[in-house]
C-alpha cells in the first residue's frame, strides 16, 4: 500500500462519519463523554490517537493545521503527527496560533487568544476525571449520571488539609456548563482558565478509552475549589530568559551540572512573537 | 544553547535511519525473507495473526521482519493496516464441528469416536537444544500421517450433551457485537468478551488462566477436547444472494469441561469454557477457555472475587497494543506537567521554611 492510496487525512470516510457524530453528540452536551468506536492508527496509543482520529475526521483541505506538544511546535512528536497530515492529508501547516484553523494539541493550551473561526483539538491519555477516585467504568458513569462529584471535593479538601494547598497542578477538574465535571487533559492548571468562555470549539480525542468529549463556544467552564481556598494558577519567580514574558507558562531548562537553571516559555510560537515585537 | 534541547525532524529522520541498519544487522549475513518467517517461524505468525487481528500469514509475517522480531511492536503494524481495510461484511459463522482435523486431543476420555490425534506438538518432545537445527539440514521424508476418517468426528462435549451431563451451549445472540465496530460497554456479554480475549494478549490470559488454577477463581478445568484443523469461510455477497466459499483458515478450538453446577432439586450438569483462536494457538485458546469460563462466574451464581472473574478488569487491560501504547507513553516529553509538580514542591518547600524561620525568631 502506497501512502497515495489513503483516503483523505487516512481514515475511510464511513469512519469519519462516525467520528462526527460523536463529536456533535459530544458538542450538544457540554463535557460529557461520548463513547465511540475508536480505530487503531498507525501511531502507537498514548501518542495522540484519539486527538488525530479528531483532526482527520474534521480536517478539509482548506484547512491550516498546526500541531505542538508541551507548547511547543518542534518537539519530536508534535513533528511526527505533523507530517503525518502532511503526508495523508496534504494539508498546509503552520507554527503561527493566529493563522491556524485546527491546532492539535497535547499538555498546552497556545497563549495567544483563539478565534471563533479555530478549533482546538486535545490529545487525551485519561478522560475521566473520577477515574483515580474510582476505576470501575461502571461506576463512573453512574456517578457523572447522578452529579455525584462529592468524592472528588472530598480529595480536594483533603489535599488542602494534608498540605495546606489543593495539590492538583495540571489535568485540574472542571464542571462545564455546570453539569458536568471533566478532565481538561493534562494541561497546566495555568491553562484552565482559558478553558472558560473561549471563542474556539474545543475538541477532546481519548483513542485508547475510545471517548470524546466538547466544549462548545463561549462556554462556562468553572475549575473546582472552595470558597475560602479558591482556584489559583502557577506564578514564577522569573520570567522567560529568551523574550522576557512574565504572564506565559515557563519550562525549566538544566544548564549545567552545578545548580545552573533557566526558564523560558513553554510556547515556543508566543516566544518568536514576543521577540520578534521588541 | 538552549536550541540543543529541541530535536524534531532531523533526529527523528537519523533515528529511523539507525532503526534501519539496526533491523538487517551484519549484512554478511543473509537478509530474512517473509517466506521464511511465514514456513518457519509459523507460530509467531498465527500469535500476530490473534492480537493483530488480521488472518494474513504473508502480512504478518512481514510485520515480525519490519518490528525486528518484537511481537507486540508486529501485531501492532497489523492492526494499523487492518484500520484500512474495507470491511465487506460478516462472514457466516465457522462450523468448527466440520473441521479438517490435524490435531485433535481429550484430557477426559482415553479413547473418543474418531480418535486421539498427536498431529504437530511439542508436547512429548524432550526439551533439549537440538544442536542439530544449528546447520541446514536434508529435507526430510514425509511424516506418517494417519488415515482421516471420512466423517469429521463428533464433539466430545457433545457425547456429555446428549446425556444431558453438560450444560447446552448457550448461544447469546444471533447477529454477536463486535468491538472493533463500537466502543466497549459493560456488562459486556459472552460474545464481546470472547472476541476480546481472542485479541488479548496471550501472556496476560495464560497469567490469569494459571491464577484460576492456583485458586484466584478455582473452576476445576478438565480440556474436554482440543482440535487444530483448517475450516472453510462461507460468505454470502449482498449481490449475489447465495453462500459461496472465501477461503480456509486453520484455528485452534478449546472445549474445557469445568465444575458442576445444580442441586438435590435440578440434577447437577458439569459446565463449559470456550476458547477459539486462528492458527495453532494451544496455549492461547486453553487460556481463553479458563478466563472465560471465569468471567461466567455471575451467570453462574458463584462469588465473584478473584481477578479473572472480574469483567472490567480482564477485557480493560487484555489488549496489549493498547497497554504498550500507554505503558511507552511515559517515554513523551512531560515537560509542562512535570514543571508543574516541581513549581508546587518549591513552593510547599518555601513555605515550611519561612514557618520554621519565623518560629526561631
Amino acid at each position: 500500500m502506497s501512502s497515495a492510496s489513503y483516503n483523505f487525512a487516512y481514515l475511510s470516510e464511513q469512519t469519519k462519519r462516525m467520528i462526527r457524530r460523536a463529536l456533535l453528540k459530544a458538542i450538544a452536551i457540554p463535557g460529557y463523554q461520548v463513547p465511540f468506536a475508536s480505530r487503531e492508527m498507525p501511531m502507537p496509543y498514548g501518542w495522540g490517537t484519539g486527538g488525530v482520529q479528531v483532526t482527520a475526521a474534521i480536517l478539509v483541505p482548506e484547512d491550516v493545521l498546526k500541531v505542538i506538544d508541551q507548547g511547543a511546535d518542534d518537539t519530536t512528536n508534535a513533528v511526527s503527527l505533523r507530517s503525518f497530515f502532511v503526508k495523508t492529508a496534504g494539508i498546509a501547516t503552520t507554527e503561527a496560533t493566529a493563522e491556524a484553523t485546527v491546532i492539535q494539541t497535547r499538555h498546552r493550551i497556545p497563549e495567544a487568544p483563539l478565534t471563533e473561526n479555530q478549533i482546538l483539538v486535545f490529545q487525551v491519555p485519561i478522560p475521566e476525571p473520577l477515574r483515580f477516585l474510582e476505576p470501575r467504568e461502571t461506576e463512573t458513569r453512574k456517578m457523572h449520571a447522578l452529579e455525584e462529584y462529592g468524592v472528588m471535593h472530598v480529595k480536594l479538601y483533603e489535599d488542602i488539609a494534608k498540605l495546606g494547598q489543593v495539590a492538583t497542578t495540571y489535568a485540574y477538574p472542571a464542571k462545564v456548563a455546570g453539569r458536568y465535571v471533566f478532565d481538561p487533559s493534562p494541561i497546566p492548571k495555568f491553562d484552565n482558565p482559558k478553558l472558560d468562555h473561549n471563542p474556539a470549539l474545543q475538541l477532546f480525542g481519548a483513542g485508547r478509552e475510545k471517548r470524546v468529549y466538547a466544549i462548545p463556544p463561549y462556554t462556562s467552564v468553572q475549575s473546582l475549589d472552595f470558597e475560602d481556598h479558591p482556584f489559583e494558577i502557577q506564578k514564577w519567580d522569573h520570567t522567560c530568559a529568551l523574550c522576557g514574558s512574565d504572564d506565559s507558562f515557563l519550562d525549566e531548562i538544566i544548564t549545567d551540572d552545578k545548580g545552573g537553571h533557566m526558564f523560558v516559555c513553554s510556547d515556543t510560537d508566543h516566544c518568536r512573537a514576543t521577540q520578534e515585537q521588541k | 544553547m538552549y536550541v540543543a534541547v529541541k530535536g524534531g525532524e532531523k533526529a527523528i529522520a537519523a533515528a529511523h535511519r539507525l532503526l534501519a541498519e539496526k533491523r538487517r544487522g551484519d549484512v554478511a549475513v543473509p537478509e530474512l525473507g517473509v517466506e521464511q518467517i511465514e514456513q518457519q517461524l509459523a507460530l509467531s505468525v498465527e500469535r500476530v495473526m490473534n492480537e493483530g487481528s488480521l488472518y494474513d500469514r504473508g502480512w504478518a509475517a512481514l510485520a515480525i521482519k519490519q518490528a525486528r522480531g518484537d511481537l507486540i511492536e508486529a501485531a501492532f503494524l497489523l492492526r494499523a493496516a487492518r484500520t484500512t481495510l474495507t470491511r465487506f461484511g460478516y462472514s457466516t459463522p465457522i462450523a468448527t464441528e466440520k473441521m479438517e482435523i490435524t490435531r485433535r486431543i481429550s484430557a477426559a476420555f482415553k479413547d473418543i469416536p474418531g480418535g486421539q490425534i498427536l498431529g504437530p506438538t511439542f508436547d512429548y518432545t524432550h526439551r533439549l537444544l537440538d544442536f542439530a537445527l544449528a546447520e541446514p539440514g536434508e529435507p526430510l521424508a514425509p511424516a506418517m500421517v494417519s488415515e482421516l476418517a471420512l466423517e469429521p468426528p463428533v464433539r466430545v462435549l457433545d457425547l456429555l450433551r446428549q446425556q444431558g451431563l453438560i450444560e447446552a451451549a448457550t448461544q447469546t445472540s444471533t447477529s454477536p457485537e463486535d468491538l472493533t465496530e463500537a466502543p466497549l460497554n459493560f456488562p459486556a456479554g459472552r460474545d464481546l468478551r470472547l472476541q476480546n480475549l481472542v485479541r488479548g494478549d496471550e501472556g496476560f490470559l495464560l497469567a490469569l488462566a494459571y491464577s484460576t488454577q492456583r485458586g484466584y477463581g478455582r473452576s476445576h478445568p478438565f480440556a474436554g477436547e482440543i482440535r487444530f484443523g483448517s475450516i472453510e469461510v462461507m460468505f454470502t455477497p449482498e449481490e449475489l444472494g447465495f453462500e459461496i466459499s472465501i477461503g480456509e483458515i486453520a484455528v485452534t478450538e478449546c472445549d474445557m469441561i469445568n465444575q458442576f453446577k445444580g442441586s438435590t432439586e435440578v440434577a447437577p450438569q458439569f459446565t463449559r469454557g470456550y476458547g477459539l483462536v486462528l492458527g495453532q494457538c494451544e496455549r492461547k485458546a486453553m487460556s481463553m477457555a479458563l478466563v472465560d469460563r471465569a468471567l461466567r462466574c455471575e451467570e453462574l451464581g458463584e462469588e465473584r472475587g478473584a481477578p479473572a472473574q472480574d469483567e472490567e478488569f480482564v477485557l480493560s487491560h487484555s489488549d496489549n497494543v493498547q497497554a504498550t501504547g500507554f505503558v511507552e507513553h511515559l517515554k513523551l516529553p512531560h515537560y509542562v506537567d512535570f514543571q508543574s509538580e516541581l513549581a508546587m514542591l518549591r513552593q510547599m518547600h518555601a513555605e515550611i521554611a519561612a514557618k520554621k524561620k519565623a518560629a526561631a525568631e
